[in-house]
């Protein structure tokens, strides 16, 4: 570990620090429908998008219909993104000429870019068309986002509202959260990318001569805008198959820079706007606390982890000083790569600058943990603060029954109904992240797919389903995705986001109807060190207690067994 | 506030709690039919109120079942299995036996409730010509549960009363100790607050026309003894969101166990359903379901021996959350009765001279007001009692229309009374009015009553009646305060005299002169703010606010309407109980939180016991997660289930007294219960499981 190592992470939590109020205030007035810069500009278009649509924008939903609002979305999305990917050979704006996307692969596909997950089990530059690139896959890049931030706002609104029936109305959410939020943003970022040498073209691909005389085929296309919304709406969905550690996405360690701030940017802002929403602003901080605790026991482990070196390999004579260099950058080094995948996984994006895989255990177990805990640690855009709201349920619960209470949150009573839903939004990681994982790792086309036998092949599957429940769409590499995969990561990326979705605008509606308690010293609050403390115990606890015998079985053997002199 | 018995706010109740016999905690009389009940719940049907004990049951006997027909096939060593089984039957009657026990309590008192609930004969009226009811009347004597609402009985002296109703006419002195335990005799009368009587109960002397009020079945008696036999028990609001959040944990558990053996399979091992049956029931929150029903069961026994019966585990849980309490100025701040304090004369008139005229004019009230007068004017000026017929004097009383008292001696008219009532009747204008009245608004600023003396049409001046208020309530008031509970005084005073107590009491807020419906209009705003609000009254006119209020305290002694109205009463009606009512409640939560931290923070031990119990046979390295070097696989996963069973038992204590309630704050409180039961629950079972290790290894049992 070197001090400048450290700095790297520190000046990072610095920035994210800095940037987290500004953001937080712009995000509430959008979408509280406050006057802001951008309205007296774009306000005209937006309300002709209104107009089109047959919108009213003062008419707000009830919970129900704020679901089936986003649940009518989904599937529509769904459909185009599947029916563009069969169709894409048929379609202009494919100048290397790609087939048609297999059925599975087309499906899974479809169902990880919806879901905000971002899972590829292709490589993009042999596989998609420019125009399934921008048309399908960027745009749910774009709206998936839009949405997770929409569902986040609707759920402050339970918080902050008294006594009220409606919490918001979704599709004005989704064009203010695209229109105000993501496009400009985005915007800005691909020149910054641009500047920097990512290329942004629509042409196909071009052939150089390399020195030994060899001909190489190079891929370019559309890669600078699908960066910028690939790290700042969390999706992760790389145009290359390598991600962020190829030369064209993320050439450099200013942009890799950046490209880390993009993927915390929205979640620490959605954090400010709670707060701001709610009436007090440490609401928001004590929530941005807790997840920058857990970032930071995160970061600190994987960079202990990986500043070491392999060793097996230094036994071999390798020279240990560098620590684990093995499926890292040169051009990034240990310290930005363990950085990179800590906050590729506390939020939900999945993009990748290094080969999880190649981790040391411990350190690859880092983001697997990350990912178990629901990603709440800022998290996808909107959907780290919804998750982190069930742990916060579950941690005013207990605090409250201990403190003499029924407890309380902001307020809001946490009667049975709240606590039922909770269960079963928290409930639905586990079952796919363990349930799926279990039968993948006794059926054949399960375990055909992986590369590694014993405890690391046991952790690429986990990791696979994880990432998929967890809606991050990293992959562990080395496993070769059949139909099977694609078929149970598909499912598992489904339940994984509605099955949380549903249950928490339930929590939304029925918060919003209940009245507000004034505080008293009897309340238990929620503001301070003791219920940050408390919150990242909750999420630990869980975590930890439910994804303990599965870390036993995968990276915490293959820890003990490395230290024992054995490979897997 | 009608209350005969008050006892002084910083009591401890001593009385109160401790003549419903012994409040410890298991009598060894109780424990034998708690024993055979532990077996009786065993049934499913029963078993399925409670997820998580449900859920142990199952897994229990699908290992029995295993562990019977590996026996049939002659297994060459069963006791390991065996073992595991037995303590796994263990953990489900410790959990039963804890029940049973909370439940035995309340048992025993309602078995002394139906002894007093003697098949008793009523007097039934027969109303005469007119339709009138007359103690004249004729009656006819039929057994108790043949009244029906509306009957009038005639109860004589040495009746038992046959069900609960209402004097309409009479006064008796009535032994209700069967009810609250109390043994001095009680008043009851018709009108008025005192009208209420309870079937059961007993006339000492005099008689009373009760008009029925209650069904059969549906009487005091009968509410009590189902109450205290916890028959009628239902879940409370957060019982259920508490069951909700175990069985989440459960199914947690379930998926987390459940995908071991594909896991292992993978891995080329081998693991069984024994052991995976140990681990599960060992991590799903056994402790706190076990004790889930005893904490509630034990939560309403508390009240039951404070001698408040709750209405229904809601208004418990409810009392623990209430935000404002509204409390009766007298009898619960001030003491029942004003006391004279000063003598505060006219110009032109002495001291001496106005004490002397007060003095004759209280000599024959027997008011505790009129004897203070007496006994301040002996303290002051050594003013003698005088007797009345010796100086041939005529006691005046006091009527609602003149508003005043006093004596006629010889000529001499002396009066005392309500200022403007004295100032009214005398006609007077001017100087002398004006003074008068200047005294008596200082008097009131003070929080005192202004009581003014007329001696033959000559104004003497004012006594200053003083509302005395009671030792040690104000330290009540801040205990309330940091506890984040609201005071409101609620008074018919004015608001002059209602500001001066309150400042003296440190009570939050008032309301001065208040009528039923100002009270009304008080708690719904209050509850309007989203704020729970506690009140306790006894008369008619309390009825609607009782209702209105989220704790309701109605008094024993109070109408039925009031009783009727309220989700509480108070045997003892003791109004001041309603600070230790928020704090049962506040215990019951409490318990059941620290519980489910502390049996969710020993899941930590439990899987480092039986993780590398499991998995060493095939990853031979995971023994370095060993951490508390138990000997044997055996022995370890041994140990888990034993530690996990006698838990319970440990507990059993706890669930049954509660958490300790200490009114800190709410951060302080929660910063001592995570350090006991959190950090305490991690480390407890590490300390436990080696101890219970090393004993089952000693004596060779694993």
């Amino acid at each position: 570990m070197s001090i400048s190592g450290w700095a790297t992470i520190a000046v990072f939590l610095i920035c994210v620090i800095a940037m987290t109020r500004p953001l937080g205030g712009y995000l509430k007035r959008v979408l509280e429908g406050e006057r802001h810069f951008l309205a007296y500009g774009l306000g005209p278009i937006e309300r002709v998008f209104y107009r089109l649509a047959g919108v009213c924008p003062r008419e707000e939903h009830s919970w129900s219909q704020y679901a089936f609002a986003v649940l009518a979305f989904k599937v529509l999305c769904f459909l185009a993104v599947y029916a563009l990917l069969r169709l894409q050979a048929q379609l202009p704006l494919n100048p290397t000429g790609m087939s048609a996307v297999a059925p599975d692969l087309a499906y899974n596909t479809a169902m990880s870019f919806v879901t905000n997950t971002n899972w590829q089990s292709y490589s993009g530059e042999t596989t998609m068309s420019h125009l399934s690139q921008m048309l399908a896959l960027t745009v749910q890049n774009f709206v998936s986002a839009a949405a997770g931030i929409a569902i986040a706002a609707a759920v402050i609104r339970g918080f902050s509202r008294r006594s009220a029936a409606a919490i918001g109305n979704f599709w004005v959410d989704l064009v203010r959260a695209t229109f105000y939020v993501l496009l400009p943003a985005c915007v800005i970022l691909t020149l910054f990318f641009v500047a920097q040498g990512v290329p942004q073209t629509l042409l196909g691909s071009v052939q150089a001569s390399t020195l030994e005389g060899a001909r190489q085929t190079i891929a370019l296309g559309p890669v600078a805008s699908q960066e910028a919304i690939k790290m700042l709406g969390t999706n992760g969905g790389g145009f290359f198959n390598t991600n962020s550690a190829h030369p064209f996405e993320n050439p450099n360690a200013l942009t890799n820079f950046f490209q880390m701030l993009c993927i915390f940017a929205i979640g620490a802002g959605l954090t400010n706007m709670f707060g701001r929403m709610v009436g007090k602003e440490k609401q928001g901080w004590a929530i941005f606390s807790a997840m920058t605790a857990l970032f930071l026991v995160g970061v600190s482990v994987l960079y202990w982890s990986e500043a070491h070196a392999n060793p097996l390999l230094t036994a071999l004579g390798v020279d240990p000083s560098l620590g684990n260099m093995e499926g890292k950058e040169a051009r990034f080094g240990v310290a930005a790569s363990a950085l990179f995948a800590t906050v590729t996984t506390d939020a939900s994006c999945g993009a990748v600058n290094a080969m999880h895989e190649s981790f040391l255990p411990l350190g690859g177990m880092v983001p697997l943990i990350n990912m178990m805990l629901g990603e709440v640690i800022f998290g996808g855009v909107g959907a780290g603060l919804y998750g982190f709201i069930l742990f916060a349920i579950i941690a005013v619960f207990m605090a409250g029954l201990m403190v003499g209470r029924t407890p309380e949150y902001l307020g809001k009573k946490i009667e049975s109904r709240e606590i039922k839903m909770t269960m079963l939004a928290v409930l639905c990681l586990p079952l796919v992240m363990l349930g799926f994982t279990a039968v993948a790792v006794v059926v054949k086309p399960g375990l055909s797919a992986l590369s590694a036998s014993g405890p690391h092949g046991f952790t690429e599957a986990l990791y696979a389903y994880t990432s998929a429940a967890a809606n991050n769409g990293s992959a562990f590499s080395g496993l070769t995705a059949n139909s099977f995969w694609n078929a149970t990561l598909g499912l598992g990326m489904m339940i994984g986001r509605f099955f949380v979705i549903v249950p928490v605008l339930a929590i939304a509606g029925a918060m919003a109807a209940k009245k507000v308690a004034a505080p008293t010293p009897g309340t238990f609050p929620t503001d301070n060190g003791l219920f940050i403390g408390l919150v990242t115990g909750v999420i630990l606890i869980v975590g930890g207690l439910t994804f303990l015998p599965a870390l036993a079985l995968g990276p915490i053997v293959e820890h003990l067994e490395m230290l024992h002199g054995s490979a897997f | 506030m009608t209350s005969p018995t008050l006892l002084p706010a910083d009591s401890e109740h001593g009385q109160a709690a401790g003549h419903r016999g012994n409040a410890g905690m298991i009598r060894a009389e109780l424990l034998g039919p708690a024993i055979v009940d532990s077996f009786r719940k065993l049934d499913p049907r029963v078993m399925w109120r409670n997820p998580v004990m449900f859920v142990v049951e199952v897994v229990t006997v699908l290992t029995t079942v295993l562990l019977i027909r590996d026996l049939l096939d002659g297994e060459p060593h069963p006791g390991f299995a065996i073992q595991i089984n037995l303590w796994l039957w263990f953990t489900l009657l410790f959990a039963n036996f804890a029940e049973a026990v909370a439940e035995g309590r309340g048992k025993a008192q309602a078995d002394s409730l139906r002894r007093a609930r003697t098949e008793t004969r009523g007097k039934r009226l027969i109303a005469n010509d007119e339709g009138h009811f007359t103690p004249q009347c004729r009656y006819e004597e039929v057994p108790a549960p043949a009244l029906s609402v509306g009957d009038v009985v005639l109860v004589l002296t040495g009746d038992f009363i046959p069900s609960d109703g209402e004097v309409v006419e009479g006064i008796a002195s009535v032994d209700e100790s069967a009810i609250t335990g109390e043994s001095a005799p009680v008043i009851r009368e018709s009108g008025g607050d005192r009208s209420a009587v309870t079937g059961g109960t007993r006339v000492l002397s005099d008689w009373i026309m009760v008009r029925i009020t209650a069904e059969q079945g549906s009487t005091f008696l009968d509410r009590m003894i189902s109450l205290v036999e916890g028959a009628q028990r239902q879940k409370t609001p957060n019982e259920i969101a508490l069951t909700i959040l175990l069985a989440g944990m459960t199914l947690i558990f379930i998926f987390a166990v459940a995908t071991i053996p594909s896991f292992v399979n993978y891995a080329g091992g081998h693991i069984s359903v024994l052991i995976l049956v140990a681990l599960f029931v060992t991590l799903i929150p056994t402790t706190i379901g076990a004790l889930l029903s005893a904490i509630g069961i034990a939560g309403m026994d508390r009240l039951i021996r404070f001698n408040v019966l709750a209405m229904s585990g809601r208004a418990v849980e409810a009392a623990g959350d209430v935000d404002t309490l509204l409390l009766d100025k007298t009898g619960t701040i001030t003491i029942g009765d004003r006391q004279a304090s000063a003598f505060l004369p006219v110009a032109g008139v002495s001291e001496q001279e106005l004490a002397d005229a007060a003095q004759l004019a209280s000599l024959a009230d027997e008011t505790p007001e009129g004897r203070s007068v007496v006994v301040l004017a002996k303290e002051r000026f050594g003013i003698r009692g005088r007797d009345m017929t010796a100086l041939g004097a005529r006691f005046v009383p006091f009527t609602a229309q003149t508003r005043m008292s006093g004596v006629d001696v010889g000529g001499r008219q002396i009066r005392k009374g309500a200022v403007d009532s004295i100032i009214a009747a005398l006609g007077k204008h001017g100087a002398s009015a004006d003074h008068i009245r200047e005294i008596a608004d200082g008097v009131a600023r003070q929080g005192g009553t202004p009581l003014a003396v007329v001696d033959d049409g000559r104004l003497m001046g004012v006594v200053h009646l003083k509302d005395v208020v009671k030792g040690g309530i104000r330290e009540r008031f801040a205990e309330l305060r940091r506890m984040g509970i609201r005071t409101v005084m609620i008074t018919g005073d004015n608001p002059l005299t209602a500001a001066a107590i309150a400042a003296e009491s440190g009570v939050d807020d008032f309301l001065a002169q208040a009528t039923p419906e100002a009270k009304l209009a008080l708690i719904r705003k209050e509850q309007g703010l989203g704020k729970l609000v506690a009140m306790c009254g006894d008369g008619t006119n309390d009825a609607p606010a009782l209702a209105q209020a989220d704790v309701g305290v109605a008094m024993n002694t109070g109408t039925v309407a009031a009783r009727e109205a309220g989700n509480m009463v108070d045997l003892d009606s003791d109004p001041t109980k309603l600070i230790e009512i928020v704090g049962i409640g506040k215990q019951l939560l409490m318990t059941r939180g620290a519980l489910t931290t502390f049996s969710i923070a020993n899941d930590v031990a439990k899987y480092f016991a039986i993780i590398p119990a499991m998995f060493v046979g095939f990853y031979p390295a995971l023994s370095a997660l060993n951490v508390m070097r138990l000997a044997t696989p055996e022995s370890a996963i041994l140990s888990a289930i034993i530690f996990n069973a006698l838990i319970i038992i440990a507990l059993i204590p706890l669930a049954l007294k509660g958490v300790r309630y200490r009114p800190v704050g709410a951060a302080m409180l929660l910063r001592r219960n995570l350090l006991v039961y959190g950090l305490g629950g991690l480390v407890v079972p590490f300390i436990g499981i080696k101890l219970i290790d090393m004993l089952v290894t000693s004596i060779g049992l694993a």
